[in-house]
């Protein structure tokens, strides 16, 4: 017969740290970080000491130094007199925008891909098959170049455009296909009520949610379904529209034209942009696509029979049943992929897209060959950016997950 | 989280440490193969050939150093590089000397800790345009679209160049003169700029290059040259001397062709005995044999035959002596005696 006696109370020994495995993974934890701690410690004195040995020391001092090169897309005020500093705030805009752009854009494509990759109908799943291997299993950087060169080649030059019966000519008089990219009209927003007519438009999007959560509710509350569609399209174009022609069309469009060596005026979109957008949206689109599937499939098929025995019709059983529950598997690794295009956006360089890899980590490198400090501040960026990222989207997992009542 | 910041120390450390190594030298002779980092394919200055070996102006260079330090021209290893990884390379020890058309700049020198051992290409940033465009000077550019290679000096002259003559343009930023070609033949920049040399070695390559005019400014002075890691200096002698060897040779009229005979015995002149060994012991000095540079000038040639060979008039680059001319005969090229 054996005994079971209690552990011994209150009197730790140096020797439990060993031999008792309550405390010890928390010994070896320990010394695994002192260890850690050390060699970290070892390889920055390294640097240091070899970069003394060099002549080189660490500073950020070239940031305020005139940067000297001129960038093509520029939302903030920027001229080659301006600092690196600068640059590389635009290099940051620049990064921003391609990869709000391709997230947007990846999402529309992966969900729609996703969803109709468990289509009913043989051609259309196949097809979506067909574009998901395809796009996935090729690297994105194969792809950023294929756009990108087939829109300089296949694409005409601004000068055929020019002389009395040009080999090439404008679409609706608006809008220039070139190898440099695309030229549309911009709107021009004249004066004050220009400025009011974006507000009545943000108002009536602002608008279109309130009324859609109001319907929703009344649904969830009374079991009333309100008409969701009609009223949201009216909401859309009405009032901007009424306030548009009331003011005296206080927006007006300045079209691209013909100047020089060059189209002037409208709205210029780079080749680089398009290439590197389209090519992270297409590509990412693919991966997103699978999360969407594997999101759907992980919903029990009885859930949609349920639906659909309720009288559902399949669309509705999608958008009301399936994609809500859906979401909770979805979400997670629609961060990462988030995280993937922010990151992939730094192949811009080799379209010649001046983000801040290319700024930044590129020309400001290369000019003041401060190639460390670059790189630690590039490092910074992207893990800045990605947490960034990561919590805004990990609130809104929080936001759609399952509720338990 | 922990772990990137582990990679990244990992790699900057690694990076710093293969820098701090000195006795480029003996480096070299254990190995029995020099690094030389040279353009990713630049005509006449440094590109592969149908049979993928290297050949140019600058390879030139880099066969000359090899022959004198182990005696063989071909013991040598090509490191393609861009304009920006170009410095990286040297800096980190990748290459031991860079021979790609490089010019020779302050920040370069003091700031980078590069040395440049001297000059073998004086030269000038210039324009090139389609003839149709209808272009004849580079003050008529405004509001063009032009390529450029990214992190060059070039593109600091060309914002200066355009800012200092009021006018604005729109940069399309390239990687390699390869891509600038291919992007300037489609039509997707009006012109592209880049160093005289390379304009005209570019040329060259074109279907029909009488379809484009070089614009006659020459916007920027552009001393190109080999350079080296700061702090070696007995290395830096090394690809000095060597690069001075050349331009000796030519000025002393020690060709590929009577070199042998030259250096079978002493000659009446004292200065080419102490170039080919035959007095003196210059390449002992150097920690090299005493023919390294009878081998230099073997190799290749000596600067004027490089010259004619790869980029010269009679070549497809057809680039005229002009400022490479020696001292005698009008030029820039200059070297120190060899005494």
């Amino acid at each position: 017969m054996t005994s079971v006696t209690d552990p011994p109370q209150g009197s730790f020994r140096l020797s439990m740290l060993i031999n008792d495995t309550r405390y010890r993974s928390y010994t070896f934890q320990f010394i695994a970080l002192v260890l850690l701690i050390g060699f970290m410690a070892y390889l920055g004195i390294n640097l240091v000491s070899n970069l003394a040995a060099q002549g080189l020391n660490i500073s950020f001092g070239f940031l305020g130094n005139a940067a000297g090169y001129d960038i093509n897309q520029t939302l903030v005020e920027y001229d080659s007199q301006s600092s690196h500093l600068r640059a590389a705030v635009v290099g940051i805009i620049n990064t921003l925008i391609v990869a709000f752009l391709a997230c947007v854009t990846a999402t529309i494509f992966g969900v729609i891909a996703g969803v109709l990759r468990l289509s009913n109908n043989w051609v259309v799943r196949k097809l979506m098959a067909f574009y998901v291997e395809i796009f996935r299993n090729i690297p994105v950087l194969i792809w950023i170049i294929i756009i990108f060169s087939i829109m300089t080649v296949s694409m005409p030059a601004p000068r055929d455009f020019r002389g009395e019966d040009p080999s090439a000519s404008m679409l609706f008089e608006s809008f220039a296909f070139t190898n440099r990219g695309v030229y549309s009209p911009a709107p021009v927003i004249d004066g004050a009520s220009g400025w009011i007519v974006i507000g009545v438009f943000i108002a009536s999007i602002i608008g279109i949610f309130a009324y859609r959560r109001y319907a929703t509710k009344k649904l969830y509350d009374t079991g009333q379904l309100l008409p969701m569609l009609w009223p949201s399209v009216a909401l859309f174009f009405v009032p901007v529209t009424l306030v548009y022609f009331i003011l005296g069309r206080p927006i007006t469009l300045d079209y691209p034209s013909l100047q020089g060596f060059n189209f002037q005026g409208g709205l210029h979109l780079r080749g680089s942009l398009i290439a590197l957008w389209f090519a992270l949206a297409i590509y990412t689109g693919a991966f997103i696509a699978e999360n969407v599937r594997a999101g759907i499939l992980a919903i029990s098929k009885g859930q949609t029979e349920a639906a659909a025995s309720l009288g559902l019709r399949p669309g509705r059983i999608m958008n009301l049943v399936i994609l809500p529950q859906a979401l909770r598997v979805i979400i997670p690794p629609l961060i990462s992929q988030y995280l993937n295009i922010t990151k992939n956006s730094s192949l811009a360089i080799a379209v010649g897209y001046m983000d801040v890899t290319s700024t930044l980590g590129g020309i400001t490198l290369n000019q003041t060959g401060r190639a460390i400090e670059c790189i630690l501040l590039l490092m910074l960026f992207y893990l800045t950016i990605s947490l960034l990222i990561s919590a805004v989207m990990n609130v809104y997992n929080n936001s759609v997950k399952l509720r338990e009542r | 989280m922990k772990k990137t910041a582990f990679y990244g120390a990992l790699t900057v450390a690694g990076f710093a440490a293969s820098m701090a190594s000195a006795a480029t030298l003996d480096d070299v002779k254990e190995r029995g193969t020099l690094n030389c980092g040279v353009t990713t394919g630049l005509i006449g200055f440094a590109s592969p050939d149908a049979n993928g070996v290297w050949e140019g102006f600058d390879v030139g260079v880099c066969r000359a150093v090899a022959a004198a330090v182990l005696g063989d021209p071909t013991a040598v290893e090509f490191v393609p590089t861009t304009g920006k990884t170009r410095f990286t390379a040297l800096a980190s020890g990748e290459i031991d000397v860079l021979a790609r058309n490089t010019t020779w700049t302050f920040s370069r020198d003091v700031d980078l800790k590069f040395e440049f051992v001297g000059i073998n290409y004086y030269d000038g940033q210039g324009f090139i345009a389609p003839r149709d465009l209808g272009v004849s000077s580079a003050k008529e550019l405004d509001g063009a679209t032009v390529c450029i290679q990214t992190g060059t000096t070039t593109e600091l002259n060309l914002a200066d160049y355009f800012r200092a003559n009021n006018i604005s343009y729109e940069p399309v930023p390239i990687e390699t003169n390869a891509e600038g070609q291919q992007q300037y033949l489609a039509g997707a920049c009006d012109v592209y700029t880049t160093d005289a040399s390379g304009l005209a070695a570019t040329r060259a390559a074109f279907e029909n290059p009488q379809d484009h005019i070089i614009l006659p400014e020459i916007i920027s002075k552009e001393p190109l040259g080999p350079l080296v890691r700061h702090g070696d200096n007995d290395w830096a002698d090394v690809v000095r001397w060597t690069l001075n060897a050349l331009i000796a040779a030519e000025e002393l009229g020690v060709t590929s062709a009577n070199i042998e005979e030259l250096a079978a015995a002493p000659t009446g002149n004292p200065e080419v005995n102490r170039l080919l060994g035959t007095e003196d012991e210059l390449g002992a000095m150097l920690g090299l044999e005493a023919d390294w540079a009878k081998n230099a000038i073997a190799a290749g040639g000596n600067y004027g035959e490089l010259f004619e060979k790869n980029i010269g008039e009679n070549t497809p680059i057809g680039l005229a002596r002009g400022l490479n001319a020696q001292w005698t005969e009008g030029g820039l090229l200059y070297t120190p005696p060899f005494r």
